[in-house]
């Protein structure tokens, strides 16, 4: 029998073969089809017109609908396209889809008022596993490019057009190209002055925006295991910041846990990497030894140490998207900024609205609050940040009336994944992407800033984010 | 797809990524609406910072002012492009202005594949940079046949790579009309 890689099985099973290997085309059957307001209404336009204006998805519970992108903006287009969703989910009878009730009529729509009274979830990558989509050993597709996400649970998920998600919507198929492995491993335990970001952004200033292009990539290693879930989910996130076609970790109960409680489906298959399959590129790295990065304008692979940059001067400070803006960045956030003001206009997007609620539940041990205590939303709020409501805001810059949009040449420090000109607005602006601890250290000082200089201690996220 | 591309080349560099190729802001357009999809073509490639689009020199438009459609009909790039998001936009809106070809040195792999399954552009790599080859303006010809492009202002003849696994899909013109000759689906 073939040595395999988790991402050959998980391709060999869904192909119906015993085994396959990198370079081989394989049609494959899909798990979950996700889209969302950007690319959903292209999508559906393509299915009709190639299935039929009566045709039906291929399975009403696999096709998942998320809006997201453009959700606080007055702009007509956008609302028309959230309309749209609606119309075809009413039509397709869909059973996962979280609608942005309150965009209702025209202008700019009011945010829902109660995080936990809305059927709207905020960042498609975010409600994924919250709601029980993802599962290990599972194909997931999604129409957007950083699908990649749901690695982290042990699946195969990638990005993917709107033809490609069009034929898959009337099929429940796709062809896709086996990807050869590369091993990235990380020994030690994560110390509290590092995130996930700081490991990925190593990863990319090491082998380019391109260095994994077709590639799968694998994170391993016991500082992998020591990794939260959500934090495992930045990495994999980022995947697609150096081409990556999607990023693995390993399954272990972390990841069980928070599955078995939130699946919509009971069954799935943990899968792992035979002992002696083949890899193409093989890299370790030492926790111990790794400092705080950054990667500085205008791409994700040009990294440089925090501690290099002190002397770049902040206009803004940016914490939100589906990279740096789970519960578990908040209160790495809100520990370096609890009791101290931000220097510079700093926003806050929760990637969720269950962030969002758990921002306001939790304290910054990511225990509920007790009496007295303050919550992560209180610790942000007294700091000066500007919170606003869940969803993908200005990470991608957007209509010019987005949440925290860079519509000015201004210098932004952000916890998103990506700083190609013009990512989050305006074309000259300068985006450094960094770990949500750097990010409100920078905030404090209006100065790129390690946040060693203001990590005493390990920083505990508790159950935040976990079950 | 004919097989032989004439017409003059617009240049830009390494590394563009589909925000530079359509911006964000522009993505509230529904390509699937008729009097909407020309609206890629106009804001085609203007994310491109100015110093870096029509090379050398840059400062150059690649779709004009208040136009649809662009003289261009080749775009030739370095390294990764279409890097970035998944947006089938970006193909769609440099097929939209009316180039016909992209012609780098590798692609990052969703662009391609929209390229491809969508049967909007044909993505052709080279061996050699062309970046420095090609002059923004230059008259060019890709030749699907003889896979070579030719600058016809220097006079100079490119290999490229030989389209590979995506070839059917290409002849047949995207993934859902290869999908019907090859009996996946039902033919309409
Ligand atoms: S938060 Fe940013 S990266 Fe994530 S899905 Fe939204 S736009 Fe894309």
């Amino acid at each position: 029998m073939a040595r395999m890689t988790l991402t050959e099985k998980i391709m060999a099973r869904h192909a119906g073969r015993p085994s396959v290997e990198p370079g081989e085309n394989v049609w494959v059957g899909v798990d979950i089809l996700m889209t969302h307001d950007v690319c959903g209404p292209g999508t559906i336009g393509i299915f009709k017109e190639e299935f039929g204006p009566a045709a039906k998805v291929w399975d009403k519970d696999r096709v998942v609908i998320i809006p997201d992108h453009y959700i606080f903006t007055a702009e007509e287009k956008c609302h028309r396209n959230i309309q749209i969703l609606r119309d075809f989910v009413k039509e397709q009878g869909l059973r996962y889809y979280y609608d942005a009730d309150f965009v209702q009529g025209s202008g700019m729509p009011s945010p829902y008022r109660d995080p936990n009274k809305t059927n709207y979830k905020g960042v498609c990558h975010k409600a994924l596993p919250e709601e029980g989509h993802v599962r290990p050993g599972e194909i997931l597709l999604g129409t957007d490019s950083h699908t990649c996400t749901a690695g982290a649970f042990g699946q195969f998920a990638t990005g993917v057009g709107n033809t490609d998600a069009a034929f898959a919507m009337g099929t429940g198929k796709t062809w896709l190209k086996v990807p050869p492995t590369m091993k990235f491993t990380f020994h030690g335990r994560i110390p509290p002055y590092l995130t996930a970001k700081d490991l990925i952004l190593a990863v990319i200033g090491q082998i380019s925006v391109s260095g994994a292009t077709y590639k799968t990539m694998y994170f391993a290693g016991e500082g992998i295991a020591s990794l939260t879930l959500e934090d495992r989910m930045t990495l994999t996130n980022m995947a697609i910041e150096a081409g990556g076609k999607n990023g693995v970790c390993d399954v272990d109960e972390k990841t069980l846990a928070y599955v078995r409680k939130r699946s919509t489906r009971p069954n799935w298959e943990v899968l792992k990497d035979d002992p002696g399959c083949a890899y193409c590129y093989e890299h370790a790295w030492d926790l111990a030894t790794m400092e705080p990065m950054v990667a500085k304008p205008h791409s994700p692979d040009n990294k440089d140490t925090a501690r290099n940059c002190r002397d770049v001067k902040l206009d803004r400070a940016y914490i939100g998207s589906c990279t740096g803006g789970k519960i578990t960045d908040m209160i790495f956030a809100a520990t370096i900024l609890q009791g101290k003001q931000v220097k510079i206009p700093t926003y806050v997007v929760p990637g969720s609205t269950e962030v969002h609620s758990d921002m306001l539940k939790l304290n910054l041990k990511g225990q509920p609050k007790q009496a007295g205590q303050k919550s992560v939303y209180e610790v942000l709020q007294d700091a000066g940040c500007q919170i606003g409501p869940s969803g993908c805001a200005a990470c991608l810059g957007g209509p010019s009336d987005t949440f925290g949009r860079l519509n000015e040449p201004i210098a932004c420090i952000s916890t998103t994944n990506r700083n190609f000109p013009g990512r989050m607005g305006h074309k000259d602006a300068g985006v450094y992407l960094a770990s949500p601890l750097t990010v409100a250290a920078s905030a404090l000082t209006g100065f790129v800033t390690d946040p060693r200089d203001y990590v005493s201690g390990p920083i505990e996220t508790g159950l935040a984010g976990v079950a | 797809m004919s097989q032989i591309i004439t017409g003059p080349a617009f240049v830009l560099g390494d590394d563009v990524d589909t925000d530079q190729i359509i911006p964000a802001e522009y993505l509230s357009y529904n390509p699937s609406d008729a009097s909407e999809r020309k609206y890629f073509g106009m804001y085609a490639l203007s994310g491109v910072p100015r110093s870096q689009s029509g090379l050398p020199g840059g400062g150059q438009r690649f779709v004009e002012e208040g136009q649809y459609k662009t003289k261009y009909a080749i775009v030739i790039g370095g390294k990764n492009f279409g890097c970035g998001s998944s947006r089938e936009h970006a193909p769609l809106a440099i097929a939209e202005a009316g180039a016909k070809v992209v012609v780098a040195e590798f692609y990052a792999r969703i662009f391609y594949r929209n390229c491809v399954n969508g049967g909007y552009l044909l993505p052709c790599e080279t061996t050699q940079r062309l970046v420095h080859e090609v002059r923004t303006g230059d008259q060019c010809a890709v030749d699907i046949a003889s896979a070579t492009l030719t600058n016809k202002t220097t006079g100079k003849t490119y290999t490229l790579r030989p389209l590979g696994d995506a070839k059917p899909i290409i002849d047949a013109g995207g993934i859902f009309p290869y999908a019907r000759q090859t009996g996946m689906i039902k033919a309409g």
